[in-house]
């Protein structure tokens, strides 16, 4: 049942927006579209020593969107563009089925149930998308 | 000749099946199902008449043929057109994208092509790509709060460079039906063709084209109860004679040599390949199925529904209904936005409650835009639909909105 997607746990944190906005003055920023629904997150960072100081995004999205935003602009802090990736990877084979990501990723496992719906997969990864991407272009300083 | 909802709704096999009667289908702008007797159409000539068209005279290839043509003719009927002014496409987008390469080619740097601005992406990109392709200039003719062509800006938006008009018959996401007359007339005083995609138009009665005035009609087979992968366009014989073919190919040639070919008469010489046999017959089949129907009665129903709908959103905190608020100039297509829920959360919910419904952009991106939202969601009914699927649907939105908002 689709119910069982929505859990208070996701729905909780979509609401709760942890780091939703624009910071002023970024090192790198990025905007990812979803083709198939249109949805849209911008991801705005700055960089202290190659590890991410701070983030802050802004999601036209699902809910599903908007939680996954939630928990990675809040597990971010303090990573690397490496640590990043692989929680993208990580996240991605938790989607296909595999084992949900340790410390300080392990809030992911909030989106098992989303595992049988391939169609909201790319909800999920969305955010992940952007920040990896504004990660391989920071701004020349 | 009466009509019985729930007696048509029994030939569609898909409410048959496992967890059918449970099945509330309201996405049936996106595609709608196949009764008993397309199915049939498609399984008979799959299993007893299988043949390649147009060649072989062996009696399998007779009898593809003439069944080929025999569809034509049905769906010609369907449309008040002569059956060699129906060209067999892959869908609607196949058709628009052979008039924007056949008779879009014929245009030059300088040349005006005007479509709406809620137009499906279908009846967009093709001219976008056709603009950067031959240099021509695209202009866009606005659309009101409610999702309408804005009559009002036909002046300024059609000008004497203007060659066609291309637009939506009826909205896929706001369902308003297309005040087509001024339109033509706005048009025709320039001298420009008139395109209509009716792939939203089609599923809800036979369409009277010449009445229309237009000079291309296009459609899907899917959305009207016929199979995927077929479509049609039409246009007036002599448009189809001056436009030089699309793709090249076997089945659309006269001679060939191995300098240059000719080609064979409308509507072969824009079916070049084998054509989509099957999908063609089962289209024919659901154009004659149409045809029998009380229409006065079905449009009643569908409308009487489309009402039940309106009514249950207005009831709904924080609801707004994209596109008409009454039922004039409209098809059973509903398009809302709910505070605080986005429209694939709500798809997914009502999912659960076994109510099929669509939310995103709907391939009408700028629309979005304009409207300022990223989705809505759309419950789109056809003739199958009941109360108890509009009831299923509000319940649903109701248990969404207590989750979500």
């Amino acid at each position: 049942m689709s119910d069982e997607l929505y859990q208070r746990a996701i729905l909780d944190r979509a609401k709760a927006a942890a780091r939703a906005g624009r910071l002023p003055s970024p090192d790198a920023s990025a905007t990812v579209d979803n083709p198939l629904c249109g949805d849209r997150v911008t991801i705005d960072l700055t960089l202290d020593g190659g590890r991410v100081a701070d983030v802050r995004h802004h999601v036209r999205g699902c809910a599903l969107c908007q939680a996954s935003a939630s928990v990675l602009a809040d597990a971010a802090i303090g990573q690397t563009t490496a640590d990043i990736k692989a929680a993208r990877d990580q996240l991605k084979s938790m989607l296909g089925g595999g084992d949900a990501p340790g410390s300080p990723w392990q809030e992911l496992g909030i989106f098992t149930p989303v595992r049988r719906y391939k169609s909201r997969h790319e909800c999920v990864l969305l955010p992940f998308d952007a920040l990896s991407q504004a990660l391989d272009s920071p701004k020349s300083s | 000749m009466t009509f019985d909802p729930s007696a048509i709704r029994a030939q569609f096999p898909i409410f048959a099946g496992a967890n059918g009667s449970s099945l509330h289908y309201l996405d049936n702008a996106a595609t709608s199902q196949m009764p008993r007797p397309v199915l049939d159409a498609v399984i008979a000539f799959e299993t007893t008449s299988r043949a390649n068209v147009l060649r072989g005279v062996h009696r399998l290839a007779e009898a593809a043929t003439e069944a080929y043509d025999q569809a034509r003719g049905r769906v010609a009927r369907y449309a008040n057109v002569p059956a060699e002014e129906v060209v067999f496409t892959s869908g609607t987008t196949g058709s628009l994208n052979l008039v924007a390469r056949a008779f879009g080619d014929t245009l030059a740097a300088g040349d005006e092509v005007v479509v709406s601005g809620i137009e499906h992406h279908s009846n967009l990109v093709p001219w976008q790509m056709l603009r950067d392709r031959r240099g021509i200039a695209l202009r866009i003719l606005p659309v009101t709060d409610e999702g309408r062509l804005d009559v009002s800006a036909l002046d300024r938006t059609i000008t004497r460079r203007c060659k066609l008009v291309a637009v939506a018959h009826a909205s896929n996401v706001s369902g308003a039906v297309t005040d087509v007359a001024p339109i033509v007339a706005a048009a025709r005083a320039v001298g420009a063709k008139i395109l209509l995609d009716g792939a939203q138009r089609a599923p809800h009665g036979p369409i009277d084209i010449p009445a229309l005035g237009a000079d291309f009609y296009a459609f899907s087979g899917h959305k009207m109860f016929g199979p995927t992968g077929i479509g049609v366009l039409w246009a007036r014989r002599e448009i189809l004679e001056a436009m030089p073919p699309f793709l090249g190919g076997g089945e659309m040639i006269r001679t060939v040599t191995l300098e240059k070919a000719t080609w064979a008469d409308v509507p072969h010489k824009f079916e070049a390949g084998t054509p989509p046999i099957a999908q063609a017959i089962g289209l024919g089949a659901a154009a004659e199925w149409l045809m029998r129907l009380d229409w006065p009665s079905v449009t009643a129903h569908e409308m009487r529904l489309t009402q039940r709908v309106l009514d249950g959103l207005a009831h709904v905190s924080g609801c707004r209904v994209i596109g008409p608020s009454g039922l004039q100039g409209r098809v059973p297509v509903v398009s809302f936005t709910l505070a605080g829920a986005h429209p694939h959360d709500i798809c997914q919910i009502l999912d659960a409650h076994g109510v099929a419904l669509r939310g995103g952009h709907h391939c009408a991106q700028p629309f979005m835009d304009r409207i300022g939202v990223a989705g809505t969601t759309r419950a789109s009914l056809a003739l199958y639909n009941s109360e108890a699927d509009v009831d299923a649907l509000m319940h649903g939105l109701s248990r969404a909105a207590a989750q979500l908002q």
